[in-house]
């Protein structure tokens, strides 16, 4: 089928960007939204064009380096789906379809498609890990985890890091990331031992980029990992703890 | 290293080598320890020199990638106080293609009565590779796996619990014990989640500076010691070098050299080619395991191949048409004219037979005209027995996401129809030669992870890759890196001045410019698909004499063609992903003749590299009498040099794999 896609192009952080229109003839139901851009980078690069810059890696859902929007939807119009996953499918022969960053005030352009989300990384730095150095860890079986409770850590730690929650988000909020980090690791004994500072830590760190959380729900519809939007109670809820505590744990 | 001549004094030689351009080197030793393998490590350890805590800032160390491997060394170096300069080409060390895993991690251990033991670890992991790697890494893979179980979990991978809160575990790749380690079907993302968290840690303490998207080009070299390395900066294309007084390569598998693999788009060979390139051994290069479940190819623009879970041969049966070319759909075969090929071939193991022995089976169905779906190039996976036997839902509750990604990848719905499977490039077995220390033939050049080679030889057992990243990572490298330190204490990173800095500068430079500048009229992607058909064709699930020479010179032209006929379009002075496809690309076309070159020379069949010459009634027939050993290959100028290092073994007796 023949698709008609208007791509965002932008060549340096500073802007400006602009919108390209292009065909591809050849589309077809199976391919993915990433495999479009293969197929019009294909053409592009054939005919002398600079190819659109977009990023891409594992393609089967768990690396989170994808991430484009889709008119209008971060990752694409399917929900809860990474872009390398976005399929054709629901596009008729001849149909539009517009390809732009995932947009929000933390994550500037590089350029095209792709953007600086290391605004995220900040977050897990200042915070989002447990204080035990190789080869001191006690014995695992030492530590019972209850098998619930290894089941909802595992729930909100499958987060991919791709950013979608954040573009989702009208506010530019990473309540989702930031509330799924904290309750993976206060659910597990060795990461309950800083609780409360890396509560601080971390949201202290969240309100240098980003904005705050006025329950729209958007992020938990994009979230390709299914992420639940009671994560984002989380970060109240931890934040209210570790400020009354005034305590590490 | 010694000469050809010390090889013959050391009473053994291996086969000459008779492939064209290539000819036979010298015996190396991985210098494992002396005596009883089971504590070899222990003594090791004792032998290795210390740094003081308080000198410990002043020695400088370079890890480039943030995979299991990377991350392990990088934050495990970092938390003894060492200065650690890490880089990794994503934009996030969490991206690394650690995180695809699936199954889990094993631990060899007594912690169950079902009689698992280190020995036992070992045994599998030395037989399940077909007795091409190197027993004394398989011991301590063994011995350092319950640490990392312990390690990961404290640092905040979930791995499942029973209801007693203790750990679960399962079995996995056709071992029959349980001592696999998981997080439902996302093993690898926890585990390389809970490393990239750590290292990150290390980054607030100041203690690694980490540089994302950097990709490392060449290595700095002094004297024909690793002193540094060269990386560009991917967003603003330039060019830097980077010294230090070890390096750690940790830079994953390569795979995707065949272009239709299961790896990340991304993933490459050039790190480890340049450091062959600026001399370092790659052993066996041509040990490359194809995974039996992967989707066929089903469209031109199909930008790789997809993994299932290898886990549905569980419940699935494998089967073609019994009559070559039937086009009828699958639910139109009658019974009769069905072929459970494996189940017929291996009444014992059936659809459970190990990963390089169905990928075998399957492609000689495919290439006798069997071959399922519209291009006849798959074998069909078949769940209706299964279902009738234990009904919809208990399958679903078993398989339902994997059915979901299956019917979302093809739109068709496995419940009704049997999937389509075809052998896919997975896992490299071969790589960067390293001595029991994990260091490489270069002085200061250290490898973890799959960018290496030594512990599963011709075919890696299910569970022992994600292992085998953490050994190395965590709780390997902390101990030998720094033993090759020690001594360095007082010495200086070099300069950036110096001459050997900016020689590698000059060198890399004029490499991108020479890409740049060859103004052809196809992109890099056009020579890899090229490239793919040709290995999957000639170098793949067997390999021929014939197919491997007519590939060699295939390779040889296609690179002609690339060097004249590439076009890369823009600069190279900002982001450039064409430009970074071609440098890829570019390597992978001068390893490509290096595979061929070693499966050609190697004239045996053993795990993963079967050749049609070498069997007898179908299977592997292995030669240890001549082959015994691991081909260690040295690249010179051009020519192809192969030393080769002697494999005994003391806990496994040598003997034949049988899975009828």
């Amino acid at each position: 089928m023949r698709l008609v896609i208007e791509v965002w192009r932008q060549d340096t952080p500073q802007g400006p960007g602009r919108y390209e229109t292009h065909t591809v003839d050849d589309a077809t139901p199976e391919m993915s939204i990433l495999e479009l851009l293969d197929r019009l980078n294909d053409q592009l690069v054939e005919n002398g064009l600079e190819p659109v810059a977009f990023e891409s890696d594992c393609r089967e859902g768990i690396c989170g380096a994808c991430g484009v929007t889709v008119d209008g939807n971060p990752h694409g119009p399917q929900r809860n789906t990474p872009s390398c996953h976005q399929r054709l499918a629901g596009y008729a022969d001849g149909q539009r379809i517009r390809l732009e960053p995932l947009r929000s005030a933390a994550f500037p352009v590089i350029r095209d498609l792709v953007v600086d989300r290391s605004a995220m990384d900040r977050i897990i730095a200042a915070g989002g890990h447990v204080a035990i150095d190789a080869g001191t860890a006690p014995d695992a079986n030492s530590l019972l985890v209850p098998h619930e409770s290894a089941e909802r850590a595992l729930d909100m730690a499958a987060c991919i890091g791709c950013g979608a929650c954040v573009a989702a988000c009208p506010n530019g909020a990473a309540h989702l990331f930031v509330g799924s980090k904290l309750t993976h690791l206060s659910l597990l004994p060795t990461g309950r031992q800083e609780r409360g500072k890396r509560a601080r830590a971390m949201l202290s760190e969240m309100e240098q980029d980003f904005g705050p959380c006025s329950l729209y729900g958007e992020c938990a519809r994009v979230c390709p990992a299914h992420i639940p939007l009671t994560a984002i109670a989380a970060v109240n809820k931890e934040g209210l703890r570790s400020f009354f505590r005034q305590k590490d744990d | 290293m010694t000469t050809a001549a010390a090889a013959a004094a050391s009473g053994w030689m291996p086969p000459p080598c008779t492939v064209p351009g290539a000819r036979a080197g010298g015996v190396i030793d991985g210098g494992a320890p002396e005596g009883p393998l089971s504590a070899a490590w222990q003594r090791r350890r004792l032998d290795y020199r210390l740094v003081n805590p308080a000198n410990r800032r002043r020695l400088k160390v370079i890890v480039v990638g943030t995979g299991l491997a990377g991350a392990g060394a990088a934050a495990a170096l970092g938390e003894l106080g060492y200065e650690v300069e890490c880089f990794t080409y994503h934009d996030s060390p969490r991206r690394a293609h650690s995180v695809a895993a699936q199954g889990g991690i094993n631990a060899a251990g007594d912690n169950t009565v079902d009689n698992d033991s280190l020995e036992r670890f070992v045994r599998d992991t030395v037989k399940g590779g077909d007795f091409r790697g190197r027993e004394a890494d398989a011991f301590r893979l063994g011995e350092e796996s319950q640490r990392v179980i312990d390690h990961l979990n404290a640092i905040g991978a979930p791995f499942a619990r029973e209801y007693g809160g203790t750990l679960a575990t399962r079995s996995f790749g056709g071992v029959q014990v349980s001592r696999t380690y998981y997080a439902r079907g996302q093993t690898g993302q926890q585990l390389q989640v809970a490393g990239s968290q750590a290292l990150l840690r290390q980054v607030d303490a100041g203690t690694v500076t980490l540089r994302t998207r950097h990709e490392m080009l060449d290595l700095v070299m002094d004297d024909g010691r690793v002193a540094g390395v060269v990386m560009r900066n991917l967003v603003s294309g330039k060019i830097t070098a980077h010294t230090a007084h070890a390096v750690v390569l940790s830079t994953g598998g390569y795979g995707n050299i065949y272009y239709f693999s299961t790896l990340a788009k991304n993933s490459n060979a050039s790190a480890a080619w340049r450091a062959v390139q600026r001399g370092a051994l790659i052993a066996s290069p041509s040990f490359i395991q194809f995974h039996p479940t992967a989707l066929p190819v089903g469209s031109k623009w199909q930008s790789k191949t997809i993994l299932m879970s290898e886990s549905l041969r569980n419940d699935g049966r494998i089967w073609v048409p019994a009559k070559a070319g039937d086009e009828r759909a699958a639910g139109s075969i009658p019974e009769e004219e069905r072929d459970y090929y494996l189940e017929r071939k291996y009444p014992a193991f059936g659809n459970l037979t190990p990963r390089d022995v169905a990928s075998r089976n399957a492609v000689a169905q495919i290439r006798s005209g069997h071959g399922v779906g519209s291009l006849q190039n798959g074998v069909y996976l078949d769940f209706r027995d299964a279902i009738a036997r234990l009904g919809k839902a208990t399958i679903s509750e078993r398989y339902g996401n994997l059915f979901d990604m299956y019917k979302h990848a093809t739109g068709e719905d496995p419940y009704a129809v049997p999937m389509r499977i075809a052998p896919g490039a997975h896992f490299t077995m071969g790589g960067l030669w390293s001595d029991y220390d994990q260091m490489t033939s270069l002085p200061g050049l250290f490898v973890g992870g799959e960018c290496g080679w030594g512990y599963h030889g011709a075919n890696r057992l299910g569970a022992n890759s994600l292992l085998s990243a953490c050994v190395d990572g965590w709780f390997t490298l902390p101990y030998s890196v720094p033993n090759y330190l020690a001594p360095l204490l007082g010495t200086a990173p070099l300069a950036p001045d110096s001459a050997p800095v900016q020689e590698a500068l000059t060198r890399t430079r004029a490499r991108v410019d020479s890409l740049l500048t060859i103004g052809g009229t196809h992109g890099p992607s056009h020579f890899h698909r090229i490239l793919g058909d040709l290995l999957y064709e000639g170098c793949g699930v067997t390999r021929t004499e014939p197919s491997l020479t007519a590939t060699i010179a295939a390779v040889r032209q296609l690179r002609e063609q690339f060097w004249s006929d590439l076009r890369i379009v823009g600069s190279a002075e900002r982001l450039n992903q064409e430009l970074e496809r071609a440098g890829r690309v570019a390597d992978y076309l001068e390893l490509a003749e290096l595979m061929c070159v070693d499966a050609l020379d190697r004239e045996e069949s053993c795990g993963a590299h079967f050749r049609d010459e070498h069997q007898v009634d179908g299977e592997a027939a292995r030669d240890d009498e001549h082959w015994a050993f691991a081909s260690a290959w040295q690249v010179d100028d051009g020519h192809f040099v192969r030393h080769h290092e002697r494999l005994t073994f003391e806990s496994v007796r040598l003997q034949t794999r049988n899975y009828t």
